[in-house]
């Protein structure tokens, strides 16, 4: 059950958006969520939507994992939609109805627009290692780091939250486990009898989480970890031809997307 | 009383991603009532996947699980109710302790079966008794006891439901030598006391010889050896294929037999060596 979170989830491949560098991937989301929100007219969306299509082709990721990713955000999808029906004004389908068809056009763009701006981001997690992804977050803030930003610290902390989401979910699926093989029931009864039945899980869970953070402190000081300042990297990050063409590629789709809107489309 | 009979069993983890897995293909195996079953293999061979299957946590993707004759994948009460009769206790148990008192914990189980208030107390303290939980224990967090009694509180919790079968995951992983052999112990007097199942999971061949009447061997998901401990630890060679070891006490004897030592009989565990050696001793043949 909690192995279907597909949340900062990797899936390892060779195809051409899997060799992209991080640093590449990252500017091309951001390109592409403004380009998303630059889009106003049926044209701009179908760019969009052709764009992200394409993009997924190219990463060879099935569609199924794709539209897994997006079912917890479903409630979210829907009650945009049904929103922007209800309160958007404008011509009435049949006269006297409170649905307009500038209500329904709105809210068919609303939901494309959220289910673009989640898979994009799906998109950048699914074909992006963490490491590699929170190497190229580190390198692109580093500027920051001018006006005191702990850059490295923040980029370590998140390296280590992600890398230990599945260690977690594994925890949480063993203890659930455990406690099922003891009657534990998590499925049935009231809501106040269900969160109770949550207590088996977290006191142990919240036990082993901290022992971890223990351990890991220890096993990064006894590996003589004291901070970023001077520390070097294995894989030394280059843009390659393709990362610039990448980068070009999405740069240009932006400058459409805009050129579009000024146009109405 | 508990029979388990497994047939065609196979499991396949995360089906449809680039994850797709085998844990284990088409498992047939009949455990009758009252065997202490030894099931080795290395990490990763599917024992706990398998053993899973048996209490009904994980659903097979194909392939049925008999529990005294009662298919236990009909629907989801029996897979709830199977859970008294087949006892699971996991890897690293005391990970699952969180009550505030230890005997609150060893209750967990029997106050989800919903019994009376006396009966969960009177095997609340029977369970504690098995292992050798003192009750001075009892209103004690089980989070300031040693690792061996955390182990042997959590084991408490699954006997307290008084499974038919029990079952056990790498129960000595992680103790030191003692508390190994008080928990092999404990389990053993368990079993002569109730004539339950028991099936131990372990990666120590020594126990596995000395204990099991049985001895299952896992590898790549499929049961590959299964027999008495002196049918399987007569073929080291296949064992070691498969990258598993036989006890130590056999190895000697092989070693001894090598250099001209005539033992006699079959040899796995320290006393059947120990007999054999003096035996050889003092016919002279050595």
């Amino acid at each position: 059950m909690l192995k279907d979170i597909t949340l900062g989830q990797y899936f390892p491949g060779n195809t051409v958006i899997h060799r992209l560098d991080p640093r590449t991937k990252l500017i091309a989301v951001l390109l592409y969520i403004v380009a998303l929100f630059q889009a106003k007219g049926w044209v701009g969306y179908a760019a969009v939507l052709l764009a992200s299509l394409g993009c997924m082709a190219l990463s060879k990721l099935k569609p199924k994992v794709i539209f897994k990713g997006l079912k917890p955000m479903i409630f979210i999808i829907a009650l945009t939609a049904l929103l922007n029906i209800f309160y958007t004004d404008g011509t009435p389908i049949i006269p006297g109805w409170i649905i307009t068809w500038e209500g329904i056009a709105r809210a068919v763009q609303m939901v494309l627009r959220i289910v673009l701006l989640i898979c994009g981001t799906f998109l950048l997690t699914y074909t992006t290692s963490p490491i590699a992804l929170t190497d190229g977050l580190e390198l692109l803030m580093s500027p920051l780091k001018v006006i005191k930003v702990p850059v490295h610290e923040m980029t370590i902390m998140m390296s280590m939250a992600l890398r230990f989401i599945p260690t977690l979910i594994e925890e949480t699926d063993k203890i659930m486990s455990a406690q099922k093989a003891r009657g534990a029931d998590f499925e049935t009864g009231s809501l106040v009898s269900r969160a109770k039945a949550l207590l088996p899980i977290l006191v142990p869970l919240f036990v082993s989480a901290f022992r971890r953070a223990d351990e890991l402190a220890i096993a990064m000081e006894s590996r003589c970890y004291h901070g970023g300042e001077g520390r070097t990297r294995m894989k030394q990050m280059k843009f390659a031809g393709i990362d610039y063409a990448a980068l070009a590629v999405s740069a240009l789709f932006l400058a459409g997307i805009i050129v579009l809107r000024k146009f109405g489309l | 009383m508990s029979e388990i009979r497994v047939e065609d069993l196979s499991h396949v983890y995360s089906a449809g991603t680039p994850f797709e897995k085998a844990a284990i293909e088409h498992i047939n195996i009949t455990i009758p009532q009252g065997q202490l079953v030894g099931l080795i293999g290395h990490t990763g061979s599917g024992k706990s996947t398998f053993i899973q299957h048996l209490n009904g946590l994980l659903a097979p993707s194909s392939g049925k699980i008999f529990v005294d004759g009662k298919d236990i994948n009909t629907d989801k009460y029996t897979r709830r109710d199977v859970k008294w009769q087949v006892g699971l206790v996991f890897q690293y148990p005391e990970y699952q302790l969180f009550e505030e008192t230890v005997y609150k914990d060893i209750a967990f189980g029997p106050k989800n079966m919903k019994l009376s208030e006396a009966e969960v107390d009177e095997r609340v303290r029977e369970a504690a008794g098995f292992v050798g939980v003192d009750e001075e224990l009892f209103e004690k967090s089980p989070l300031e006891l040693s690792g061996g009694q955390k182990r042997r509180i959590a084991i408490a919790g699954v006997i307290a439901m008084r499974p038919g079968v029990l079952i056990l995951d790498e129960p000595t992983a992680g103790l030191d030598p003692a508390g190994c052999r008080q928990i092999l112990d404990n389990i053993c007097a368990y079993r002569e006391k109730t004539g339950s199942t028991v099936i131990i999971v372990s990666h120590n061949m020594d126990d596995a010889a000395r204990l099991a009447d049985r001895i299952v061997v896992f590898d790549h998901g499929s049961i590959v050896m299964d027999g008495t401990p002196e049918q399987v630890f007569s073929k080291p060679e296949e064992l070691s294929a498969i990258g598993l070891s036989i006890p130590h006490a056999a190895a000697i004897a092989v070693a001894l037999r090598k250099r001209g030592v005539q033992l006699e009989g079959s040899i796995y565990t320290h006393e059947q060596l120990k007999a054999a050696v003096i035996r050889a001793k003092e016919a002279g043949k050595c």
